[in-house]
């Protein structure tokens, strides 16, 4: 290994490689051998203890360890359980699970029906968006062709266990990726979240014991079972054994999604898979985990991406969404981006949430404009804090972390903002001021012509000059000038 | 507070896909999808008749046809221009591109031209950030949209139309 980072490939070990629409072709690289060994070498007891000494943790971003869970829905008493696979991928600038899901569908299948056998359930569900109408094709296919092959349906393999999955399409609420908001979904009513406990492993879909799972998650399963705990553990580190799916996009040379050993650096993230920063502009921050997240600096990218090196940073893992920001990204900005986000998304339920956010926005919003106060940075503080603190589900809980992380890393940042009233990255237009250089105008008329207020005077092939005081700000002229002769401060 | 009382097959897309269910619990969502796709929009009288269908409250299928964003409550154009607003997009100017859009077709955002044909909307990620920014128009992906492709993205649209 030398220059070139590993990437390993568990979750995704298929994508690209079968034809996802031909079974044979999953049944080739092992597919459904993991299931049949569970039902008939393994008692559900047995598949637990696997899945619970491989320390696979949650992949939808909170990072529970998945054997746990399982433990708990299994000995949860009840004549009927149900297993949800989690396909509400609602992070902006996340699709490992779509890919997922769209490239080896049946990896997700064979592994809901592993988690039925664990934990004694005969139903599964897939909650799916409805913007994923590829995904959504690919698994009804899937379905129908396991259920053909007696691979899914009734007496699977001829033995007496049975276990059938019907998906189920989101409607466009983001707080429904939260498992109780979820639950309200597929019950046919606004995905507001509730109070926990009980824990859906006690109390979920319909009153009863339901195991939650994201799509990457169960991808990990198959082979956890095939090659055992140990192999799992051979990859990433203590905290986070095992690998990662991550969407890599924004401000890098190649974007995509990459699978690497836990424990990776950041730095051999954005440099070495990434190819760099593109356009030869300089890194300013990574941004993981959504609107959930947090910006991290270049002075952090040495870390490990683990759960918990993301969490001391004030970020986290989340789903896997990781998008590079350059110097021409306004980290006040980015982070009233996202507030805008989770405003709307914001279900309502509790106040916390509903106002907090709302009132961060108005204050993000007031900072871009040029009228915050350094009092304001005080109090983005102290009620994003309130927020983390006193929201009832993961959405208000995560919803200030993009605020609260800039607000750490980047605070030189927010007070250009609010003492010398300057957008150092010249993102937030009304702090701009708009000037053409003298050396480099050649007096062609162009910004002349297009500027929508007319604030630009001078006469053809002589210097031109922009009125400040009835300039819009639009960047009109700044797009348009071919001797980047306007420069904006 | 009684419902409207409609009778059965005033919209029969609705009464075909409930018949084809067994368990009404929980089936609201999956019968607002329908009914939107049948219909383009959730009418009021859609949302009365899936409530006298399912027995439940005009309320709460206001309700729940309010709480996500999928649903529309009012009519949409034929063609629904969604730019995409998901951080990649966003940090490859995905704003300037939906700013655009509204500039060309003389509407703001969430609205439809006077002619029906067009709805201007942004969209949460759609899963394509590699090609970002990305607009969809329907079920149609561009990628990699800048400022100076709105024109014949609507120009494109125009002429398939014309060419049906």
């Amino acid at each position: 290994m030398s220059d070139q980072v590993r990437q390993v490939r568990i979750a995704m070990r298929n994508c690209g490689i079968i034809d996802p629409s031909n079974i044979m072709e999953y049944i080739a690289r092992d597919g459904y051998e993991a299931l049949g060994k569970s039902i008939f070498e393994l008692t559900p007891e047995n598949v637990i203890d696997i899945i619970k000494s491989s320390g696979l943790r949650g992949r939808g971003g909170a990072g529970f360890p998945t054997g746990t869970k399982w433990e708990f829905t299994g000995k949860s008493q009840g004549n009927k359980k149900y297993v949800i696979c989690n396909a509400d991928e609602g992070d902006p600038g996340a699709f490992m699970d779509r890919s997922i899901l769209e490239g080896d569908p049946h990896s997700v299948l064979e592994a809901m029906a592993i988690c039925g056998y664990a934990i004694g359930s005969n139903e599964g569900i897939i909650y799916i968006r409805a913007e994923y109408p590829g995904a959504v094709e690919r698994l009804q296919e899937a379905i129908a062709k396991a259920e053909e092959l007696g691979l899914l349906g009734d007496n699977i393999m001829g033995s007496s266990f049975s276990f059938r999955i019907r998906l189920y399409l989101g409607a466009g609420a983001f707080v429904c990726g939260e498992e109780t908001s979820l639950m309200n979904s597929v019950q046919g009513r606004r995905g507001e979240p509730r109070i926990k406990p009980p824990f859906p492993a006690q109390k979920g879909l319909w009153n009863v014991p339901t195991n939650i799972n994201n799509v990457e998650t169960f991808a990990n399963i198959t082979q956890i079972i095939l090659k055992g705990a140990d192999w799992f553990r051979s990859f990433g580190n203590e905290d986070s054994p095992g690998t990662k799916v991550f969407a890599l996009a924004g401000k890098v040379n190649n974007v995509g999604l990459i699978e690497i050993p836990m424990g990776t650096s950041l730095r051999d993230v954005v440099n070495k898979i990434g190819g760099g920063v593109s356009d030869n502009k300089e890194f300013k921050a990574i941004q993981t985990g959504g609107p959930s997240g947090g910006c991290i600096p270049a002075a952090h990218l040495d870390i490990p991406v683990d759960f918990k090196s993301l969490r001391e940073l004030g970020s986290i893992m989340g789903s896997g969404g990781m998008i590079v920001m350059d110097e021409s990204d306004c980290m006040v900005a980015v982070s009233k981006f996202f507030l805008e986000f989770t405003a709307e998304e914001s279900c309502g339920k509790c106040t916390p949430c509903r106002i907090g956010n709302m009132r961060l926005l108005e204050i993000l919003t007031r900072i871009t404009e040029g009228n915050g106060t350094e009092g304001d940075l005080e109090e983005l503080q102290r009620l994003g804090r309130t927020i983390c603190d006193t929201s009832l589900c993961g959405l208000g809980q995560s919803s200030p972390n993009p605020v609260l992380s800039t607000l750490n890393h980047y605070m030189d940042e927010y007070i250009a903002h609010v003492r010398d009233k300057k957008c150092p990255s010249g993102t937030c237009t009304n702090l701009l001021t708009f000037i053409i250089l003298d050396g480099k105008c050649t007096g062609c008329t162009l910004c002349k012509k297009v500027c929508p207020t007319s604030c630009i005077s001078g006469e053809r092939k002589e210097i031109h000059h922009i009125d400040q005081e009835h300039c819009i700000k639009c960047g009109a002229c700044f797009d348009k000038c071919p001797f980047k002769a306007i420069i904006k401060k | 507070m009684a419902n409207d009382s409609f009778s059965d097959g005033v919209f029969p897309e609705i009464d075909e896909f409930l018949d084809g269910i067994e368990d009404k619990n929980g089936a609201l969502i999956p019968t607002l999808h329908k009914a939107q796709e049948a219909y383009g929009y959730l009418s009021k009288e859609v949302q009365h008749y899936i409530a006298q269908k399912l027995q439940i409250s005009n309320a709460k299928v206001y309700g729940v046809a309010t709480f996500y964003s999928l649903f529309s409550l009012e009519k949409r154009g034929r063609y629904r221009i969604n730019v995409c607003m998901g951080t990649a997009c966003y940090v490859r100017n995905a704003e300037k591109v939906l700013k655009e859009f509204a500039k060309e077709l003389d509407i703001d955002v969430k609205q439809t031209t006077s002619d029906d044909l067009f709805t201007l909307d942004s969209v949460r990620c759609v899963g394509a950030c590699g090609l970002a920014p990305v607009v969809m128009v329907n079920d149609k992906v561009y990628g990699r949209v800048g400022t100076a492709d709105i024109k014949g993205i609507i120009k494109d649209t125009e002429e398939e139309r014309c060419g049906r």
